[in-house]
């Protein structure tokens, strides 16, 4: 089996999981920017950030031959603060032509607020007038369904955005038709409580078909399960699922998003 | 659908059938404490009543049972945490 991993926070996590990862199949993975577990302090703290996910995780992946890609942003969780927001927005430039960045995320929608709309609409600005693909993240529990509609009226509301070039992830069964719907790709998150279980994120493939969807860990330092991909992939062979349908829904979907970005070359690996 | 129902019920029985006993614990668990409940207990309550809807809609439902029904933006982020179930006001 061999898989890409589309959405893991691997500052947070063990070199341990970098093998184990590998060992299971995982020939890439991508990084998108996103909250520490507390308000970084200024810009300052985020140009380190983004230093570390161009230049030390790259080196990390690469030790177990897994090809590390990032995304950069600041995410909706530090959104209200819109100085702040303003500050790291412009140092974003100085990382997007660093070779293992894909784009710009995972920006997207935390609380719903004026303030995150307002820097979201920053970042699909800064991502379009870049030319750059857009991971989005979208909120959760309560509010994923109301986030998730006032963030594809964003990106409809602005012309420059190719629905096809941007991914709206963690979407669940409210909110996977009209991701679809609006032309995005939808990803799943496969979270031990939140989020989507193994067995539900294979009855949305048999429910709305496997085109423009993917699985992601999203692993950080929160409950979370690095190998939570192979393993929904295991569960889907249970089923009597083809390998065929397997393979696409874990590699070759994420490939086909992600080599929109010329940067997202797999044979370095 | 890659399975015929009987292999539905072979492969995944058990596993809801374990998640349904520990809803009814955690059900006893929350009667059997002292003080008062807040908004969570009740939306749980109203989103039980989606299993018995009829199609095959009813994660959909269910989720959306716990999901704050307004449209428009709330005017500042006060948190940052989710907590499941809408409380029935956006600020």
């Amino acid at each position: 089996m061999r898989f890409i991993e589309p959405h893991a926070h691997m500052v947070s996590r063990t070199t341990d999981d970098y093998a184990d990862m590998a060992t299971a199949g995982c020939v890439a993975l991508c990084e998108p920017a996103f909250w520490a577990g507390f308000d970084r302090g200024s810009a300052d703290g985020f140009r380190d950030y983004f230093r570390q996910l161009t230049e030390v995780e790259p080196r990390r992946a690469a030790n177990y031959g897994i090809k590390h890609f990032t995304w950069l942003c600041i995410n909706p969780k530090e959104s209200e603060d819109m100085s702040l927001a303003a500050d790291v927005l412009s140092v974003i430039p100085e990382f997007l032509e660093c070779p293992n960045v894909l784009g710009i995320g995972e920006i997207g929608l935390n609380k719903n607020s004026r303030n995150e709309i307002k820097v979201l609409q920053q970042h699909v600005d800064l991502a379009a007038a870049n030319d750059q693909l857009i991971l989005v993240h979208t909120p959760h529990l309560e509010d994923k369904h109301k986030g998730t509609r006032l963030i594809l009226d964003v990106l409809k509301h602005d012309s420059r955005i190719d629905p096809e070039r941007v991914m709206i992830d963690h979407v669940e069964e409210h909110t996977i038709g009209m991701v679809l719907d609006a032309g995005h790709w939808g990803g799943m998150t496969l979270y031990p409580e939140s989020k989507c279980s193994p067995a539900r994120a294979i009855d949305m493939i048999e429910r709305f078909g496997s085109d423009r969807l993917w699985w992601d860990a999203a692993c950080d330092w929160g409950p979370s399960v690095p190998l939570a991909v192979p393993r929904t992939a295991c569960e889907m062979r249970r089923r009597g699922h083809e390998e065929k349908l397997i393979e696409k829904v874990i590699f070759e979907n994420p490939k086909q998003f992600l080599s929109q970005c010329e940067r997202f070359q797999m044979d370095s690996a | 659908m890659a399975m015929t129902r009987q292999k539905v019920l072979d492969q995944y029985f058990m596993d809801a059938r374990h998640k349904l006993i520990d809803i009814a614990a955690f059900l006893d668990r929350v009667d059997r404490a002292e003080g008062d409940a807040d908004f969570r207990l009740d939306a749980f309550r109203n989103a039980m009543k989606r299993l018995d809807d009829k199609g095959k809609d009813r994660a959909q439902d269910v989720l959306m049972a716990f999901s704050d029904p307004t449209e428009e933006p709330i005017s500042v982020a006060h948190g940052k945490g989710a907590c499941g179930a809408w409380p029935g006001k956006t600020e």
